[in-house]
């Protein structure tokens, strides 16, 4: 800036830092407190005044994987010796892992993960590619209502989750769908792909159109040309794209909680389900939310570019 | 051919005489994915229609329902239960959508300046938005708990039951969708505010403009564009808000139209009625979007 600034703007401006700082605080508590109740021992996670600072441990992770039963008596002495230091932790808080023979019985948690896994990304892949091609078309061609079909295909995603889940729940009945994998990733393919059209529309129409063009003038085919010239130009942008309907699967709730009880069930409605009644275990609840919520902040860093693209539906590029 | 004459050709048809033709192409880039939509959106939604005119039960065996015309409307309209969950949501879209408009633009403007590690604490800032609203929600139980949670201590509010009190419970729900939607408001107003050119200052500085002036002449009108796309946005999400309210507490008194539709749907398996209700929430929701569409085009088109 080039006006000289007064020793008041100074102060203001160092001032506005502070608030930013104390600001992201805030809004990092609620984080922190996730993140470090995961690693709290059992009783640590509800004292008053708060925990803050503790030895960290990672016994609230091999809770959330095993199957446990409370211990009616004393742990014989002999058996606990010979357990693995992890077993120990578990015979430690009063409990014991639940065994078939020798083999230990996991919890429902590493099943629910990965069926959050298996749809998320069946379900991208699936929008992702489709919504490539057709913004591929709505870029390059001239089609009669472009700006109707445009609006038809956002609706569709704003369309609320259990209005469309009333009538969807009955027809999976008929045909068998509900609590399947494939009957989830129909659902968030058809809520990501409207997404995905136009957030990958807005990227192919940054792509000079003379690029294919030249493509085609050398003896390319119009697929050749979109195969060979135009996909590789828009690669940051499928990635982008899909990281996001990757997190938006991955977070889904209500249909999830709809159509899935058993076994397809994903994480979302399952943890909730965890706390069943009586006194939570807070700390094994943060130590599956802590796992869960671990990818989405990881992608939220790899796409900080994108972001303002994302949540506008590509309207916003700067 | 010489490359003179290769190069006047209209490409195109010169694709066209090569494998596929572009119209051929443009149908199956662009065909399937209307159909996968009418199939799996339109198609479920007339299928509904066509039960909201019916005292279907989901529970009963198939076949044991009749048609009822208009009544599941009528009924509906006239429940005082149903006009309390539309004041309820109401009550929570403004007073949410109104908290993440102000935290939201005041982060940015608090943001909009150059300090160290300006990129990490902005990302750090959107963390909340892009996280699982009823798995994040879930947590918030603890935070709020009236015996151990750290909001009560930190401000010494004794045992103050947010979730379960059915004065407050609303409105702790709306303070978490406060904390979670607010980058959102604060990404796009710092996208507005990175836009304002810095001429415009400069000559309000010499103009000696007092700050109060610069900002409500020139700051505000240039981000409005972008404030009114975040605020009806939120507007239309928030009135949508299902996961949240609904891992968070069971007070009546948060209970959202969502919410009671899930519980009419599959709870209490009125499914006619609640396709009907399905269909006013629906009307409400698509008059929202086509008010959305419309500003994101103007200022798409700027």
């Amino acid at each position: 800036m080039a006006a000289v600034r007064t020793s008041r703007e100074i102060a203001l401006n160092r001032l506005a830092i502070v608030a930013v700082l104390i600001a992201t605080l805030i809004f990092l508590g609620p984080i922190y407190w996730i993140a470090s109740t995961a690693f709290k021992p059992k009783e640590l996670a509800i004292t008053v005044p708060p925990t803050v600072f503790f030895e960290p441990e990672i016994t609230p992770f091999i809770r959330l994987f095993t199957k446990r039963v409370q211990m009616q008596k004393e742990v014989d002495p002999e058996v606990y010796a010979a357990a693995p230091w992890w077993e120990k932790r578990i015979y430690d808080g009063g409990e014991r892992v639940l065994k078939v023979g020798d083999k230990v019985q996991l919890s429902q948690y590493p099943d629910r993960f990965m069926n959050s896994l298996i749809v998320a990304i069946v379900s991208t892949v699936l929008a992702v590619s489709m919504g490539t091609l057709t913004a591929y078309g709505f870029s390059r061609f001239k089609i009669a209502g472009e700006a109707d079909l445009l609006f038809f295909i956002l609706s569709t995603r704003m369309l609320p989750p259990v209005v469309v889940a009333i009538p969807m729940f009955l027809m999976y009945r008929l045909v068998g769908l509900t609590d399947s994998h494939i009957g989830l990733i129909i659902l968030y393919v058809a809520f990501n792909l409207s997404f995905s059209v136009w957030l990958m529309k807005g990227f192919m129409d940054e792509i000079p159109k003379e690029y294919e063009e030249a493509a085609l003038v050398d003896g390319y085919t119009r697929m050749q040309a979109f195969f060979k010239i135009v996909l590789p130009e828009a690669a940051t942008g499928i990635a982008a794209t899909a990281v996001f309907c990757f997190i938006t699967a991955w977070n889904e709730y209500a249909f999830a909680l709809i159509m899935t009880n058993r076994r397809a069930q994903t994480a979302p409605p399952f943890i909730p389900s965890q706390i069943g009644s009586g006194l939570p275990d807070w700390t094994t609840i943060a130590a599956g939310t802590f796992l869960f919520l671990l990818p989405v902040a990881i992608f939220t860093f790899l796409l900080r570019k994108h972001l303002l693209r994302g949540v506008t539906f590509g309207a916003i590029r700067k | 051919m010489t490359s003179i004459t290769m190069t006047t050709l209209d490409p195109r048809t010169r694709a066209a005489a090569r494998g596929w033709s572009d119209l051929s192409i443009r149908n199956l880039f662009i065909i399937p994915t209307i159909a996968f939509l009418i199939v799996f959106n339109i198609f479920p939604l007339i299928y509904s229609l066509g039960y909201s005119f019916t005292d279907f039960a989901a529970n009963q065996p198939a076949g044991s329902w009749s048609f009822v015309g208009l009544q599941n409307y009528r009924d509906l309209l006239s429940d005082e239960h149903i006009w309390s969950n539309f004041i309820i949501t109401a009550k929570y879209v403004i007073v949410s959508v109104a908290g993440q408009m102000l935290v939201g633009f005041g982060l940015a403007l608090l943001l909009n300046r150059s300090f160290p590690m300006k990129g990490l604490i902005t990302t750090l800032l959107l963390l909340p938005m892009m996280m699982s609203a009823a798995v994040v929600g879930l947590f918030w139980q603890l935070l709020y708990s009236p015996s151990w949670g750290p909001i009560n201590y930190i401000f010494g509010l004794g045992d103050f039951a947010w979730l379960s009190d059915p004065n407050s419970a609303l409105y702790a729900v709306a303070i978490t969708d406060i904390w979670m939607w607010s980058p959102f408001v604060m990404l796009l107003s710092l996208a507005g505010l990175s836009a304002v050119p810095q001429h415009l200052y400069e000559a309000a500085a010499i103009d000696r403009a007092g700050s109060w002036y610069t900002f409500t002449r020139i700051t505000l009108p240039l981000v409005a564009p972008l404030l009114l796309i975040a605020l009806i946005f939120r507007t239309m999400e928030a009135f949508k808000t299902f996961d949240i309210a609904y891992t968070m507490t069971t007070q009546p008194t948060a209970e959202l139209v969502a919410i009671r539709l899930y519980k009419q749907a599959f709870q209490q398996w009125d499914t006619g009625k609640s396709c009907a209700l399905a269909y006013i929430v629906l009307i409400m929701v698509l008059a929202i979007t086509n008010l959305y569409v419309k500003y994101l085009n103007k200022v798409k088109e700027r």
